[in-house]
């Protein structure tokens, strides 16, 4: 870490729950900001939210525990259907599907994490594939729970807390989205601070010295991944509420890998680098992808080399780097 | 016992084109410790340049494999220079596949660009297009010779990697490659024909197998990860373990599609993931 962000996260770490209320500000300020740039295109700003959770949820396996994961999407698309199901059979009330989401994606990590972090490297790479294209395959084929390929549509949940509607423009989804991304997006910049989330970083670094303390590696990785599961599974379900209709695109290979890509480029192992990198990449995507998709891959493929080229460590890190820098300069003269 | 000889047949010539293919990245993988995704990218320039010279330059079928390997492998030396050197070894798993997702991506993009969204097929020579009578039923004459091709393959590569100076060489400088250039011998020189040997397999394997793999923009996206599979449950590295993998993924994958094409390919990854969590070093993998 270079000299400027560890003076400054020592200053920040001087006031009480100084990066939480600097987490509640910036995505309150970012909400706004979206309010007033796509006033017409709520429901988009809504998808970016869910979007953003399932990002901060591989951050804590991969930033965090250095867990090399094509196949996190699985924790997300399996929440989204078990929600649609659930709202189908009759359960309307946002915050009980908000907690089925969380238990379904709850479920589903510790599943994959018993057998994704069993091993390291390229089989623990292969293996998440695996189980993502597995679970695809079988969303794929038990369409009387999932709509195959059709997807799962006829989602309509009740209002928030009885008095707030889904209205049409999105507006009562997209607050109640960047409510709930904020509360998770808090409770995450503490628990990574944790103990348990120190831990987790030891053993990125070198599990074996984690071993040397005394300290199990297995079992610790499972827990983070039920707790990625909830992360992932708020998102999953705030998806199926907000949208009203969940397809296979959201299981599949294609949105972990995209979603690696935005963590990637933001900075892995940071909660702030997976908010930003997230939030970029979609509204950069959404404009771009828009007019013709293959430029879209032209131009991710491009960052993506040149982010791992020159900026290894993620453009959160690269920005740092870059103002420390600047600030020295400016101390010289 | 008519749909065992035909899904035996068809699996075997599935599991054949994917290890042409997949016996390159094999080779990046175990001996260079490259988890190189844009393979795949690789075999589709190698099936775009064979389309071109066939139908635009009017080169015969043969004439135009060689050409497209060739030139594949050209097009490959500026990734190898300014890309893929920084990756060699050094770098964890997540740095090489984000890097390689980037340049398939790229490629994607390009080709596209260059090419256009459509369907690019190579046509067949007259010796080849026709079906063929091997006893139980009628077979396209293409797909025996694709299993011919698999297997002189795999032999010219056990006998380069395991009985010339080359392989010597070679395999010296992965398993020390620090006492390989004390020794004089041209660590970056190998790798980089190793590279070479890896991107002209692919894309052998990408012209050869057109019929089974049609070429078209999204192919190096659609196979990655198949190509990884097949390496992984194999064993990075290993020829033996690359056949192995590749005949019983084949035959799993048409097995699961005569069956139960509904469950599209559950059956392929189910037996992937007992493989890989039985041995994880895959079924012919080397310790390091």
């Amino acid at each position: 870490m270079s000299t400027f962000s560890r003076s400054a996260v020592m200053r920040l770490e001087s006031f009480p729950l100084a990066q939480e209320t600097l987490g509640i500000l910036s995505i309150g300020f970012l909400g706004l900001v979206g309010y007033l740039i796509f006033p017409e295109d709520l429901a988009f700003l809504t998808r970016l939210i869910s979007i953003t959770l399932l990002v901060l949820s591989l951050d804590l396996v991969t930033g965090y525990c250095g867990v090399a994961t094509l196949g996190q999407a699985v924790l997300y698309g399996v929440s989204a259907y078990a929600v649609g199901n659930a709202a189908i059979a009759g359960i309307g009330d946002p915050i009980l599907l908000l907690l089925i989401g969380l238990g379904a994606g709850i479920l589903m990590g510790l599943v994959s994490g018993v057998l994704i972090t069993r091993f390291r490297g390229l089989p623990q790479l292969v293996l998440s594939i695996a189980f993502g294209q597995l679970v695809t395959a079988l969303c794929n084929k038990l369409s009387t729970l999932t709509g195959g390929s059709d997807g799962l549509a006829g989602i309509t949940p009740a209002p928030v807390f009885g008095i707030f509607h889904f209205d049409m423009y999105s507006r009562t989804a997209f607050v109640f989205s960047l409510i709930i991304l904020a509360i998770v997006f808090v409770s995450l910049l503490r628990f990574v601070r944790s103990p348990f989330g120190l831990l987790c970083r030891g053993i990125r670094d070198d599990d074996l010295r984690v071993q040397m303390i005394g300290a199990t590696v297995y079992p610790r990785l499972i827990i983070m991944y039920g707790v990625s599961g909830a992360v992932a599974g708020v998102g999953g379900a705030l998806n199926a509420i907000t949208a009203g209709v969940v397809g296979l695109d959201s299981v599949g290979f294609e949105r972990s890998a995209e979603v690696l890509v935005m963590l990637v480029l933001g900075g892995a192992g940071n909660l702030w680098g997976a908010l930003f990198g997230s939030i970029i990449f979609q509204i950069f995507g959404h404009y771009v992808s828009s007019t013709n998709p293959f430029h879209w891959m032209t131009l991710v493929g491009l960052l993506l080399i040149l982010v791992v080229v020159f900026v290894p460590r993620g453009l959160s890190h690269g920005v740092a780097v870059l103002w420390s820098r600047l600030i020295k300069r400016e101390a010289r003269q | 016992m008519q749909t065992i000889l035909s899904i035996a047949f068809d699996g075997l010539a599935y599991g054949m084109v994917l290890f042409i293919i997949s016996i390159g990245l094999s080779i990046m993988m175990g001996l260079m410790r490259v988890v190189n995704l844009a393979h795949g990218a690789f075999a589709m320039i190698g099936g775009y340049l064979a389309s071109y010279a066939m139908r635009d330059l009017g080169m015969n079928y043969a004439i135009a494999i060689i050409a497209a390997v060739i030139g594949t492998i050209i097009i490959s030396i500026p990734f190898e220079i300014l890309l893929y050197r920084r990756i060699y070894r050094k770098s964890d798993a997540l740095t090489q596949l984000l890097l390689t997702i980037g340049i398939t991506f790229f490629i994607i993009g390009i080709a596209n660009f260059i090419l256009g969204p459509t369907l690019k097929p190579i046509p067949l020579p007259a010796a080849l297009s026709g079906p063929m009578d091997i006893g139980f039923r009628m077979v396209p004459t293409h797909r025996i010779f694709v299993i011919v091709c698999g297997v002189i393959a795999a032999l010219a590569l056990w006998f380069l990697i395991d009985r010339t100076e080359f392989g010597v060489r070679l395999r010296a400088s992965v398993d020390n490659s620090d006492m390989a250039d004390s020794l004089g011998i041209r660590t970056e020189w190998i790798y980089a024909a190793t590279f070479a040997l890896a991107v002209g397999l692919g894309a052998f394997g990408g012209v050869v197998g057109a019929e089974l793999m049609p070429i078209e923009p999204f192919y190096a996206l659609r196979y990655m990860v198949t190509f990884l599979v097949v390496v992984s449950v194999g064993g990075a590295g290993s020829i033996t373990g690359a056949i192995s993998a590749s005949l019983l993924l084949g035959l799993a994958d048409t097995t699961g599609k005569y069956l139960a094409p509904e469950y599209g390919e559950f059956f392929f990854y189910l037996v992937v993931i007992l493989v890989v969590f039985l041995f994880p070093r895959g079924l012919f993998g080397r310790a390091h």
